[in-house]
């Protein structure tokens, strides 16, 4: 069975369309990723599918269940962590996680283990008698990650679990999200707009932009289309460079973006001194360059022409305006 | 209907008003000076018609104004919960949206209820008399049913509201004129006829009757009156309540 199936899911707002014909099949035990910039339609589409948006068209199953039409299934399969904080913050640790047990019916004699094992699970035992407006957003978030599990739910929902979190904690959430779904054989599907997370932790990754998948593969898979190593050069006229470049035989792929030229080769070690001799030949002036193998960042540009960041930076209006709607 | 669920939600209340005690004690100054300064300055140079002084005219008016204020702002309170995120924790969860507004409009009346009774101890200490037994039965069942509606009014207003700045519009422009035009301050047989008019639109109007009947034996309308108007109020205002929670997402 597929814990996740979509189809044709689509969601408007105001005739702006955040998720437009959405098929999406996710394996039981898969830890699943959805990447894109803000305002790609990840939320809406993790939203529609724990059933607090009501999809426009088009359906979803979750465990089995139909989405709009067995909510109350799907809300008892399905745990999840939102985007944005969901703690009340005037209650103790220990009180969040007891009002979640409350709610979703977890028999009152297993109620107290359950909550004293998950509290170890994110270390925050110490801390459960506080009330939450002291944690630190780090522990906010293994809290929240610690509520979402604690009616043993099939399918977790992860919507940008580390987003606005230091490196450590990062880490520290992503060791976090891997024992779950290994040990605890809890299918995730997780939302992030940044890169290294979704390459580290996924299984499988759907990249999405404007409400659609433009591809989706393992990231290991996804790498590959972008077929060798990444050479990023930063110099005075990025244009002329790259009409130069694209000539010639060994350059595989050229793109200019933010005043850079990254050019896809075979080996980066080998060719970087003939990019070099190629602009010096040109009096072109080089300010940096660097070599690495493929992200997927690169696998994002290749497929949009855009930088997830050039992305987030540009079209801020984009941005509010599906933000707005989302507040609807 | 979820028993369970209408208890957790009640017992959140519970367990948010009492860590906000102090909150709550500040909150009875406003009421406490009404009666204790306007009250007993206005004491002297006013008779009401039924009533043996001014004081015990206003203490019922006042019970009724504690009722008014704390019950609208733990139903508008709602919009805290959606700004701060938490409401959308209750929303995902696999209960009915019928078992939030029933714990919420609980949990508010309860809460509503507590300050009251303070208030009405208040009121003994600064000379209001003292209710029979009969009377304080009854006072505890007009400000339960108050309570109720107001609360449900308030969760349906919050229902349809995105952001907090509509908590001030609130008080300012539904709080303060169902104060003023229930009959707490002034007899409503006194007001102007527009005024009154408006007034009789007012469920607090019965509200505060009821209590002053319960509490005084004096009332502008019978008793059962007052008790059938709340209780279709208050019907009217869960069920409006309950509905808008239906159709309203994250």
């Amino acid at each position: 069975m597929n814990a996740i199936e979509t189809k044709d899911l689509t969601k408007k707002f105001n005739g702006l369309t955040a998720v437009d014909s959405l098929n999406l099949a996710v394996e039981e035990g898969e830890l699943f990723g959805l990447l894109g910039p803000n305002g790609a339609g990840k939320t809406t589409t993790i939203n529609m599918l724990c059933t607090i948006l009501s999809p426009t068209s088009g359906s979803g199953k979750v465990w089995g269940f139909d989405i709009r039409r067995k909510r109350n299934d799907v809300r008892n399969s399905i745990g999840i962590v939102f985007q944005d904080p969901s703690l009340d913050e005037k209650l103790t640790g220990f009180e969040n996680l007891d009002f979640h047990c409350r709610l979703y019916n977890v028999p009152t004699k297993t109620r107290k283990e359950r909550i004293s094992e998950l509290l170890k699970l994110v270390e925050l035992s110490d801390k459960k008698d506080h009330l939450v407006e002291t944690y630190s957003g780090g522990m906010k978030r293994r809290l929240e990650i610690a509520r979402g599990l604690l009616h043993h739910p099939k399918v977790l929902f992860l919507d940008e679990p580390t987003l606005g979190l230091d490196p450590q904690t990062r880490r520290h959430i992503w060791k976090y999200i891997q024992r779950l779904n290994r040990e605890k054989d809890v299918t995730i599907v997780l939302t992030t707009h940044y890169m290294e997370e979704a390459d580290f932790l996924c299984d499988r990754v759907a990249i999405i932009d404007y409400g659609k998948i433009v591809a989706l593969d393992s990231p290991d898979k996804l790498k590959d289309t972008v077929g060798g190593d990444v050479i990023s050069i930063e110099l005075n006229n990025p244009e002329k460079f790259e009409e130069l470049l694209c000539a010639v035989r060994w350059v595989k792929k050229c793109k200019t973006h933010d005043g850079f030229v990254d050019l896809t080769v075979d080996t980066a070690e080998k060719r970087a001194p003939q990019v070099i001799a190629h602009a010096q030949k040109q009096g072109l002036k080089i300010k940096t360059i660097k070599m690495r193998e493929p992200t997927l960042e690169d696998v994002f540009l290749h497929y949009t022409g855009k930088t997830i960041r050039e992305d987030e930076a540009k079209p801020l209006d984009r941005m509010r305006v599906r933000r707005r709607a989302l507040h609807r | 209907m979820d028993l369970n669920a209408i208890y957790t939600i009640w017992l959140r209340e519970i367990k948010r008003f009492y860590r906000a005690k102090s909150r709550i004690i500040g909150s009875l100054g406003m009421p406490f000076f009404f009666l204790a300064l306007m009250g007993s300055g206005m004491n002297a140079s006013f008779s009401v018609p039924g009533a043996s002084n001014y004081l015990d005219f206003m203490a019922p008016g006042i019970l009724g104004m504690v009722i008014l204020f704390g019950s609208m702002i733990s139903g508008v309170s709602v919009i805290w919960d959606r700004q701060f995120g938490f409401l959308k924790e209750i929303l995902v969860a696999p209960i009915s949206r019928v078992s939030i507004v029933f714990g919420k409009t609980l949990g508010g009346a309860t809460t509503a209820l507590i300050q009251a009774m303070l208030m009405l101890l208040v009121s003994l200490l600064l000379g209001v008399q003292m209710p029979s037994l009969r009377g304080f039965i009854l006072v505890l069942g007009f400000m339960t049913l108050t309570s109720v509606g107001i609360v449900a009014l308030g969760l349906a207003f919050a229902s349809k509201m995105e952001d907090p700045h509509g908590f001030q519009l609130i008080i300012n422009f539904v709080i303060m004129p169902m104060f003023f035009l229930s009959g707490a301050l002034f007899p409503l047989d006194a007001l102007p006829a527009w005024l009154k008019t408006i007034s009789l639109l007012n469920p607090l109007t019965y509200g505060v009757d009821g209590l002053r009947g319960s509490w005084m034996g004096v009332s502008h309308f019978p008793l059962l009156f007052d008790f059938t108007v709340l209780t279709i109020f208050s019907l009217l205002t869960v069920y409006s309540a309950a509905y808008l929670f239906q159709k309203s997402e994250v």
